[in-house]
């Protein structure tokens, strides 16, 4: 065998393992220096005039102009989205709709190492993550909606279900290529068409979508990619010819969202914020509930909506679990998101880092204390060691506030009321995680936290027909699944 | 010589009691003193509210049914003196047959609106519906008996404990319909009903940040402002029509998704 090259400094040292760098070739990737607006089925200049670049985590290098667009670009979209809704789309076959989303989940497919090396690229998550969940997911959402299309009656018997109209769709930057399927599929299942606007730090496999559109031949106008900030959100949701709203993102945006909609009549659905529960009762199997509290955290950064933020283990086994715990930090690889063998890339923006550094030091100021594995940081990048506080008061800002980053928070219970009681003290309620050989306790746990998803002896698990979404400010609505289809049709009562 | 009869003192009614309002005031109406709710009314409503949810929502399906049943069955036995009040013995009628319909809901509803999940792995994967938890309803001015059972039955038939204001102008059928709801097996807290100015009161339960629902249906006019107070902690903002459904009932209800593997 032939001899592997030594590592080089930008992959950080894991404690004990050796690695030869495995990294994916981002050949397959052909990127325009600049990009449009996807309208009508064309590109278009934006009418802002503005542009602005799409920067990869991993170096800071900037991958390409992108546009950003203003009041006008908008209208423009929503029109040639109600244009294509009212000549064509919503009076098509509805098994000719579903062919047009089989063909989408096919390319996605076929083109799937493309995206996911893309998604790598532009938003910093492990190409493991973007190769085995993102890419795999988005095909099977596209896959599962399509089958929909022409069984809508029975889904919903005796409600006559009919589109809504125009869909204007918000997604995050943690998920990009995914929350774009797990928006879009749907929607054109019911019928409706798009105006989708992809995060600001994540542009790019939307708007190589774009080209999976033109591939798939759908109407021009069916979906509508429009890029920018925030400013052009907010355009969308006010938008009088949009007839549904769907958010994903924080709950500081979605409550301006719920207000902005006040008094309009448009359709709403909200996936907002969390700072779930992670619980392990002292009679689970902890080697796998180690692997469960890994993958609940630092999972893409922690970029996750139902990250397991705060972990609660039972104090009669908290020292064990806390050693297994920083021995099995100690093995993740943080580094380049295109480098095969990395379990943690780069923090997706210098923002969201910023924003990470904060919350830590605010954890290490109000008393916790902090472990970080021993690793190197690439010096070039966004990048934020795996993190875990113990020592942790219900009231710090740590167990509070949503971190949105590789930092867990542990805090520990000695009965089952008292884990419910701490579990559900937050006014999130997107996910929970339980741990216990227990099979009645996992039912009673599962009945009593008050969250949209609870993962039971496992966690972070999706699926095209698992429905997501949360209780209280975690949002409202759900995607996935049977019922998601509901927040994309009128419905007889 | 004739008999004077007894009048009724119009109460509120919250946390299974009939107190005045704190406040000590009163509105004249429907040849009533009626009592005139609070800000303060609304919060200590809430409070009792917030009390009475585990109790409801953690009783057997079949027992809420039951419970409600029994509503109707009381409601029977006072059809006159309801009938009195509205005006309108079909709309007695109506509002009781209404209950009942509501009743055979309790066991059926996750039936309907549950599933599982068929994932592309080794797990076992089911979503049921559970309540929101509380329920803020502005009753329809109109008509004034059926139209508060309309919005009431379906947030309670699914586990939802409910902070109501009454039918301003006619407040009292609901003020009966309290006292039918105290002696008909309905914890105490599960239902609080104020009186008063909903125009004072509504914004109050709108931006209550342990409300979890604000069904709107009686808040007549200009909602926009309830809505935006109703944003502060992500409400569910309900827009039922006429008529009975099982998807009003839903609109009060969460889905939750549960997840667990599957091996030896």
């Amino acid at each position: 065998m032939a001899e592997v090259e030594k590592r080089q400094d930008r992959s950080p040292v894991p404690s004990a393992f050796e690695y030869a760098e495995a990294p994916e070739s981002r050949d397959i990737v052909r990127l325009e220096e600049r990009y449009g607006l996807f309208v009508a089925g064309d590109w278009v200049e934006p009418r802002s005039g503005e542009h602005a670049p799409s920067i990869a985590p991993r170096d800071e290098e900037p991958l390409a102009e992108v546009a950003y667009a203003g009041p006008e670009d908008v209208d423009l979209a929503v029109g040639a989205a109600r244009d294509a809704f009212a000549n064509g789309w919503s009076d098509l076959a509805p098994s000719e709709r579903a062919k047009y989303l089989y063909r989408i989940a096919r390319i996605l497919q076929e083109r799937s190492r493309e995206f996911a090396v893309l998604e790598s690229l532009d938003g910093g998550k492990p190409i493991r993550e973007s190769r085995d969940v993102d890419l795999p997911l988005s095909a099977a959402h596209f896959f599962y909606y399509a089958g929909w299309a022409d069984k809508l009656e029975y889904a919903f018997p005796n409600r006559r279900p009919r589109p809504v109209g125009v869909a204007g769709q918000i997604i995050p930057w943690n998920f990009p290529l995914l929350m774009l399927s797990w928006k879009i599929a749907p929607a054109l299942a019911a019928g409706n068409t798009v105006v989708l606007k992809p995060a600001e730090s994540t542009p790019l496999t939307a708007l190589l979508f774009a080209d999976v559109l033109r591939q798939a031949e759908l109407p021009p106008g069916v979906v509508n990619i429009v890029t920018g900030d925030g400013r052009a959100g907010a355009e969308l949701v006010k938008h009088p010819d949009v007839d549904k709203i769907a958010f994903t993102g924080s709950t500081e945006v979605g409550k301006e969202i719920m207000r902005a909609v006040s008094g309009t009549g448009k359709k709403l659905t909200l996936e907002l914020g969390g700072k779930a529960a992670n619980i392990i009762f002292d009679d689970a199997p902890l080697d796998q509930a180690v692997e469960g509290i890994i993958n609940g955290i630092y999972f893409n950064q922690g970029h996750v909506c139902c990250a397991g933020s705060r972990l609660f283990v039972q104090e009669s086994v908290y020292e064990e679990v806390l050693a297994k715990l920083k021995r099995r930090m100690g093995t993740l690889r943080v580094g380049d998101p295109l480098d095969k063998n990395t379990d943690v890339g780069a923090i997706n923006s210098r923002e969201q880092l910023e924003r990470i550094k904060e919350l830590v030091a605010s954890g290490e100021e109000e008393g916790a204390e902090v472990y970080q594995p021993p690793c190197r940081l690439p010096e070039k990048g966004w990048w934020f060691p795996p993190t875990v506080f113990t020592n942790v008061a219900q009231s710090y800002r740590i167990a509070q506030e949503e971190i949105f980053g590789p930092v867990l928070s542990v805090l520990t219970f000695r009965t089952p009321d008292e884990a419910v009681e701490k579990a559900n003290n937050t006014p999130y309620g997107l996910s929970a995680g339980v741990w216990t050989e227990k099979g009645s306790r996992i039912l009673s746990m599962a009945q009593r936290l008050r969250a949209g998803v609870i993962w039971a002896n496992t966690y972070n698990r999706f699926d095209p027909t698992s429905p997501f979404g949360g209780y209280k400010e975690s949002g409202f609505g759900r995607e996935g699944g049977l019922h998601g289809l509901a927040p994309y049709l009128e419905l007889d009562e | 010589m004739s008999r004077l009869p007894v009048r009724k003192t119009y109460k509120l009614y919250l946390g299974g009691k009939f107190p005045r309002s704190e406040s000590g005031r009163t509105y004249e109406i429907e040849g009533a003193n009626v009592a005139l709710a609070s800000r303060k009314d609304v919060r200590d409503a809430v409070r009792a509210a917030r009390g009475a949810f585990p109790g409801w929502a953690g009783a057997t399906a079949y027992n809420r049914g039951q419970v409600l049943y029994r509503v109707a069955e009381m409601m029977e036995g006072r059809k006159a003196e309801f009938a009195e009040l509205t005006g309108d013995p079909a709309e007695v009628d109506a509002a009781i047959d209404r209950w009942v319909w509501y009743a055979g809901w309790a066991d059926k509803l996750a039936q309907v609106l549950g599933s599982s999940n068929p994932v592309a792995g080794p797990y076992f994967n089911f979503t049921v519906p559970e309540p929101t938890g509380i329920a803020g309803i502005v009753a329809p001015e109109e008509p004034p008996l059926a139209g508060l059972v309309s919005r009431l039955a379906p947030a309670l038939v699914g586990g939802n404990v409910a902070v109501v204001l009454a039918s301003e102008h006619r407040p009292l059928a609901a003020v009966t319909l309290a006292e039918v709801l105290a002696t008909s097996d309905v914890p105490g807290g599960v239902v609080n009903l104020l009186t008063g100015r909903k125009r004072e009161l509504a914004p109050v339960l709108a931006g209550h940040m342990d409300v979890n629902a604000l069904d709107l249906a009686g808040a007549d006019g200009d909602t926009a402002e309830l809505e935006r107070l109703a944003a502060d902690n992500v409400k569910r903002v309900v827009r039922n029509g006429e008529g009975q459904s099982p998807w009003h009932a839903a609109a009060f209800l969460e889905l939750k998704t549960v997840w667990h593997p599957i091996g030896v």
